[in-house]
Order: C-alpha cells, then sequence, then structure tokens
C-alpha cells in the first residue's frame, strides 16, 4: 500500500512537472521598432513573468518588417507566432486565410473587445471574422505654431477650412529668412509616405483611384488639380529638399521648431507635446485636415495591430500575449509606469475616457473625434469598389501606390511635370490592373 | 624646376587622396559622432553636432539592454568564421584542380561560376525559402553557413585560382616525384607557398559574410540572427533613433573594421598578389 502511494505520488509529482515544463512556451513577435513597442518589450517580462513563457522579438525597419512577414505568412513559413501589422494588410491576409481569426475574444468578458472602437475592430476585420487587435489608431490632422499665427494675425480655424484657405494661411506664416518653412509635408516616395499625405489631399480634390469598374482614374482633372496644387504650396512654401522628407523628417522639422504647419498622423502628438523632446511642446495646437471640394476621406485612418499567423504553432498562447497586450489592464500599466502622456492611442473607449489621460493629454479627445470622423468605407466623393482612406485595400495598391509616390515626388523635384507624372501613374496602374484581372 | 614641380604634382596628389579618403570615410566617422550624442542632438544642423553638444555612451547602453548584443556578435562570427572555412575546403582543391589540371573547358567552368554572382538574390529568394521551410533550416546557423558558403563559393574559388596559377607547377611536380600525396603536396607545398593570398580570401571572405544583410535577414527570425538583423531593428521611419541607430552600427562594425584594420597590410598584399607581371 505505501508502495502504490509512493508510486501515485511520484506519478502526479512527474505528471504536474511535465505539465509545467509543457506549458513553458517561446513564442516570437516579429514588430517594427517605434516607442509603443519599446515600452511593450519593457513590460512583456510581466507576462512572461506570470505565466512561464518566453517572447522572442524579431525588431525590423517597418518595410524590411512588411516583406519578410509577408514572405514567411504567404509561404506558411511559420518562423513567427505573432505578427505586428497594419490596416491595410489585416484585411486582405485574413481573406486569404493566412491569419488566425480572433473572434472568440470576443466571448471574454473581461477583454471587453466592445470597448475597442467599432471603426478599429472593422478595419481590422474581413468577411465578418477579426482578424488583429489593435496597439493604437491614428488619422491626421493639422499641427500647427500657435506663436506663428498669432504674430500673423491668424485665428484657429475653428471648422474645416479648404486646401485654398490653408495655402492662404501658409502663406502667411511662412518665414525662410528666419528659418520657418510655411508648412512641411512628406515628399519621400512610397505609398506609406508620400501618398498617405497626398492620397487625402486628392480624396478632398474629389479624386478617386479607380472607379466602380476598376479603371485606374489617375489622369482625371481632380488628381491634376490636386498634384498641382501640392507641387505649388510646397515649391513655394515648403523646406528645400522636401523630396527626402517623410514622417520623421518633417516630425523632426516641426519639433525643432523649422515648421509653421504639418499634416500628419495624430500618433506623434504625445511626442510633439512632450517638452522633453519638443522645442514647440507649449505653442504647438490642432485642427482638423482641410478639405476642398469634398469633405470626404481628408483624413487618413491607419491602425498599428497584432495578428497572430495561421501557420504558428502555438496559437494559444500567442492569444493569451495578444489579449494581455491591448487589454485596458495594459493601457492603464502604461500609463501608470511611463506616464499616461506615453498611452496609444485610437482604440479603446475606457481609456479615452480616463480622466488621468484627459488630464495629461488634453489632445488626446481631440485625436478621438479625429478618427471617429474618417470612414474608411466610404472615402471619396464619388463611388469606389474599394475601402481605406489613404491606400486602396487589394494587394495591387502596394506596387502602384509606390510607383505613383515616385511620380508625384519626381514631380515635386521638378524632373517631370505634373501631366507626364500622372501619364505615367495612370499607364502603370492600368497595366498593373489589367495583369490582376480586375480589368478585362 | 622639374623638382618643384613633382613636389607640387606630389602635394596636390596627396592632397586629393587625403581629399578622397577622408569623404569615403566620412559617413562611418559620422556614425562614430552621432552614436555618442542624444536622439535630439542628432537630428540638429551639422556644425551643431559637432560643437553644441554634449557627449553620452547612453545610446550604447539602451541598445544592450534592449538587444542582446553578443548574442547577435557570436551568430555573425560563427556564420563569417563557418562558411569561409567551409568554402576553403570546397574551393581548395576545385581551384588546385584548375590550376594546375586545367581541363578543355576550364575556363568556362570558372565564368560559369562567376555568371552566378550575377544573379540577383531575391530571384531564388522563395524556392530557397520553401526549401529551407521544408527542411527545418529556417532560422538556424547551419542553414545560413551553408548559404553564405554558396553565396561567397564563386569568389573563393576565382581568388585561390588566380593565386595558384602565380605558383610554378614544376614545384608541385617535383614534390610528387619525392614521393608526396596529393594530401601531403596540398597541406605541405601548395598552401605554405600559396599563404599570402588564402589568408587574403579568408579576411575578404569573413568581411563579405559578415556584412552580408540580404539573406541573413530573410532567413532568421530570433535565434540565428546575425548584427545585421541587430543593426535593422534600430532602423525606423516613425520616432527617433538616429544615434541609436548609429551606436548599434557602431557595434555591428567596430570587430571587422578592428580586424581590417590590423590585417590591411596582408588583405592589400593578398588582393595585389600577381597584379603586376
Amino acid at each position: 500500500m505505501k508502495m502504490k502511494n509512493f508510486l501515485l505520488t511520484a506519478g502526479t509529482m512527474a505528471m504536474m512537472v511535465g505539465a509545467g515544463f509543457a506549458s513553458a512556451e517561446e513564442i516570437t513577435v516579429a514588430t517594427v521598432n517605434n516607442n509603443d513597442m519599446i515600452v511593450m518589450q519593457e513590460l512583456a517580462p510581466k507576462w512572461e513573468e506570470a505565466t512561464g513563457n518566453k517572447i522572442n522579438w524579431v525588431v525590423l525597419e517597418e518595410n524590411v518588417l512588411r516583406q519578410r512577414t509577408t514572405q514567411d505568412i504567404s509561404t506558411n513559413g511559420g518562423s513567427f507566432d505573432i505578427m505586428f501589422i497594419g490596416a491595410y494588410e489585416t484585411p486582405i491576409w485574413g481573406k486569404n486565410g493566412w491569419l488566425a481569426p480572433l473572434d472568440d475574444f470576443a466571448n471574454d468578458a473581461n477583454y471587453d473587445l466592445e470597448d475597442i472602437f467599432p471603426l478599429v475592430r472593422s478595419s481590422l476585420s474581413a468577411d465578418n471574422h477579426l482578424y488583429a487587435v489593435p496597439l493604437y489608431s491614428e488619422t491626421s490632422f493639422t499641427y500647427y505654431r500657435t506663436d506663428l499665427f498669432e504674430k500673423a494675425g491668424v485665428a484657429k480655424p475653428t471648422s474645416q477650412i479648404t486646401y485654398d484657405e490653408f495655402r492662404d494661411i501658409v502663406a502667411k506664416v511662412h518665414d525662410p529668412e528666419n528659418g520657418i518653412y510655411g508648412t512641411c509635408q512628406r515628399g519621400k516616395a512610397g505609398w506609406g509616405e508620400n501618398m498617405a499625405f497626398v492620397g487625402t489631399l486628392a480624396n478632398a480634390f474629389g479624386a478617386r483611384w479607380f472607379d466602380e469598374q476598376w479603371q485606374p482614374q489617375l489622369n482625371s482633372p481632380e488628381w491634376n488639380a490636386a498634384i498641382t496644387y501640392y507641387v505649388d504650396l510646397m515649391t513655394k512654401y515648403g523646406p528645400p529638399g522636401a523630396t527626402a522628407n517623410g514622417h520623421n523628417e518633417n516630425r523632426a522639422l516641426f519639433k525643432d521648431g523649422k515648421c509653421a504647419t504639418w499634416i500628419d498622423a495624430t500618433s506623434a502628438a504625445n511626442d510633439v507635446k512632450n517638452p522633453a523632446n519638443s522645442k514647440v511642446a507649449d505653442i504647438t495646437d490642432f485642427f482638423q485636415a482641410p478639405k476642398q471640394a469634398t469633405d470626404k476621406g481628408t483624413g487618413w485612418f491607419w491602425s498599428w495591430a497584432l495578428a497572430i499567423p495561421a501557420s504558428s504553432q502555438k496559437q494559444d498562447v500567442a492569444k493569451d500575449f495578444l489579449k494581455w497586450a491591448t487589454s485596458k489592464e495594459y493601457f492603464q500599466m502604461v500609463g501608470e509606469t511611463k506616464g499616461w502622456v506615453a498611452v496609444p492611442s485610437g482604440t479603446r473607449a475606457s481609456i479615452h475616457e480616463d480622466p488621468r489621460l484627459l488630464e495629461a493629454a488634453p489632445f488626446a479627445a481631440t485625436i478621438k473625434d479625429a478618427i471617429f470622423s474618417v470612414d474608411p468605407s466610404n472615402p471619396t466623393r464619388d463611388p469606389v469598389p474599394y475601402t481605406g482612406v489613404q491606400f486602396v485595400a487589394i494587394p495591387e495598391f502596394q506596387g502602384i501606390g509606390n510607383f505613383v509616390g515616385q511620380q508625384v515626388a519626381a514631380a515635386l523635384a521638378g524632373d517631370v511635370t505634373v501631366e507626364e507624372a500622372l501619364a505615367a501613374s495612370q499607364d502603370f496602374a492600368t497595366r498593373e490592373m489589367t495583369k490582376a484581372g480586375y480589368i478585362k | 624646376m622639374a623638382r618643384a614641380v613633382s613636389t607640387r604634382t606630389k602635394v596636390l596628389n596627396t592632397a586629393i587622396a587625403g581629399t578622397l579618403g577622408f569623404l569615403m570615410f566620412f559617413p562611418i566617422l559620422w556614425i562614430i559622432i552621432l552614436s555618442f550624442k542624444t536622439e535630439e542632438d542628432a537630428i540638429r544642423a551639422p556644425l551643431e553636432v559637432l560643437f553644441q553638444s554634449g557627449w553620452t555612451i547612453e545610446n550604447f547602453l539602451t541598445v544592450q539592454a534592449r538587444s542582446d548584443y553578443f548574442k547577435h556578435f557570436s551568430n555573425s562570427v560563427i556564420i563569417s568564421l563557418g562558411s569561409t572555412l567551409l568554402g576553403l575546403i570546397i574551393a581548395i582543391p576545385a581551384a588546385w584542380a584548375m590550376a594546375f589540371v586545367p581541363a578543355k573547358r576550364t575556363k568556362d567552368v570558372l565564368m560559369w561560376m562567376l555568371s552566378t554572382k550575377m544573379m540577383p538574390p531575391v530571384g531564388v529568394l522563395v524556392p530557397i525559402y520553401l526549401i529551407f521551410r521544408d527542411t527545418g533550416l529556417l532560422d538556424s546557423l547551419i542553414g545560413l553557413t551553408v548559404v553564405l558558403m554558396l553565396i561567397n563559393l564563386p569568389i573563393i574559388i576565382w581568388m585561390l585560382y588566380t593565386y595558384f596559377r602565380e605558383i610554378p607547377g614544376e614545384i608541385l611536380e617535383a614534390a610528387r616525384m619525392d614521393g608526396a600525396t596529393l594530401k601531403k603536396e596540398i597541406l605541405y607545398v601548395l598552401a605554405p607557398m600559396a599563404l599570402p593570398g588564402i589568408a587574403s580570401t579568408i579576411l575578404l571572405n569573413i568581411i563579405l559574410a559578415w556584412n552580408e544583410a540580404f539573406w541573413t535577414l530573410n532567413l532568421t527570425a530570433a535565434n540565428a540572427a546575425p548584427l545585421t538583423a541587430f543593426i535593422a531593428s534600430y532602423s525606423s521611419p516613425e520616432g527617433l533613433f538616429f544615434a541609436k541607430l548609429s551606436a548599434a552600427s557602431l557595434m555591428a562594425i567596430a570587430p571587422i573594421l578592428i580586424m581590417g584594420w590590423f590585417s590591411q597590410k596582408q588583405l592589400v598584399r593578398g588582393l595585389t598578389f600577381g597584379a603586376v607581371k
């Protein structure tokens, strides 16, 4: 009997130890190098301690990450258990069956999926399945220098102004002799760089990428008007060498006090308003991105989110980490440990209502309103067959967007005329869409 | 008079060479400077960076705290040394055969080997990725060592072939007449005479493998990632990481720069070996 008890106890202990080892998993997370992800890496050991699991971080530059994750997920490589992807890839990859659905997150009352803004949830879904959960979301709005506006006698716009009115304001605050440029906008070629701004500008001028039959519309008068305006604005009032300036460079210029206005991502507001990082923290305010022929699609929409590739062998552990990293408790932990101004914005209603956030970052309400004003399913004045504000949610857009971005940058540099740039873009888009079978 | 012109020419040539050398070295110098600046100082105008900002080693500490430098470093060492040694094991007999026992098509074989370097690597990325996936070699040091060896093999063979051709075949013949086996002939006769060439081949291939960024980024994730992946993790289009990126770059290139500095005489001697006839 004693022997039997001993064997039973030993067996149970062996099973417990075995189970302990079995539950300690290593997962690999592919991500970009930005402030929000660095914070997540710093806080992740708390999850590791609580679960006994370990995370291997693979941090890559955004374009390299996109290429690397696309290659792995499309070949079913299984190198990663979690990928940091955006609102562009998520629905496309989800439809392809490359991502594990996260619909069961809705059953977890503690996670409270309904707390995530519906707009963000729908942008990370395809065919009514949720494929990624957001870390932060952004739209675009206008950053401006209150001191320069005051000096030039310009009042803060209280309603959405037109791009013509915007140009008049820019002309008044442009002061290159004192090292201040009227406006800094993205000029660096790329669908995620200059085309993010140019895409919303084109929407404002009434342009669209494709008509309802997927025929490219890049040689339309609306596109011509938008690009002509962009080139004219940047040539007259932009900083020199603007074709080298992407988000990062403009952010640095603005924070250094070199730009009077800048239309860009709301997610940079925390950084610009942080006196430790910025010379203009106390003299920066925001207003809505301008409209022109229409107010549709004038502010972009983007969300950075975490998703699990269908090829991952550790989906349960990966889901557990995803829930932790996008939970209410996580955002609160960021606020309590890194300061409420560092909390990722634009995803959870409860966080945006938290008085600690509203006190530390009064502009959070403006960001929320701006995000709520965007409708990616209805982004243009004329009807279109696609969703997405500054991008078109089809796989072919990356190539087309990059090509058009290069043409627009060439027009800005003066290497080609606006007409030549748009004609080349139209030819390229027509060729690509025909090749992909959208146009018969 | 002629002497004065000659001195002036010398001074001019030295000045041009010095300027060109400085221009070529400037990006590395700027990386070194930025790596000791704060992120805010690193994006200021160049003159402000130089004269109106302080110095800090914070970037190096942050980079080491956030990424495991020594793991990436050891992966780089294993991959570059492993691929070079593996390459030599295959290339020395191949180069010996082509240099001392040439066949009718030897030149064609050499040209074919070189032609494989002309194909863009991205052209074979997907097939190799699929082979690696199916053989479980993704994110493994063995897989990466083999791929880098294959990529550099044509260069290794070409370099060794060139050096071996400079050695008179009669010496090897004499060794053979004295009863040396093929192994002894290569190890005790050929290798000592071709040592400068073999050494420079090793050095150049270690440098090439150390700096290779396409395959090392595409075939690794967390386990086998070398220093190229370490640098890539500090590049970002959003947020400011210039100073940290510079610190990471300096940490990644420092070992190879130091090795290159100490072995430069050997490297130049080997590379110019047989260049002037």
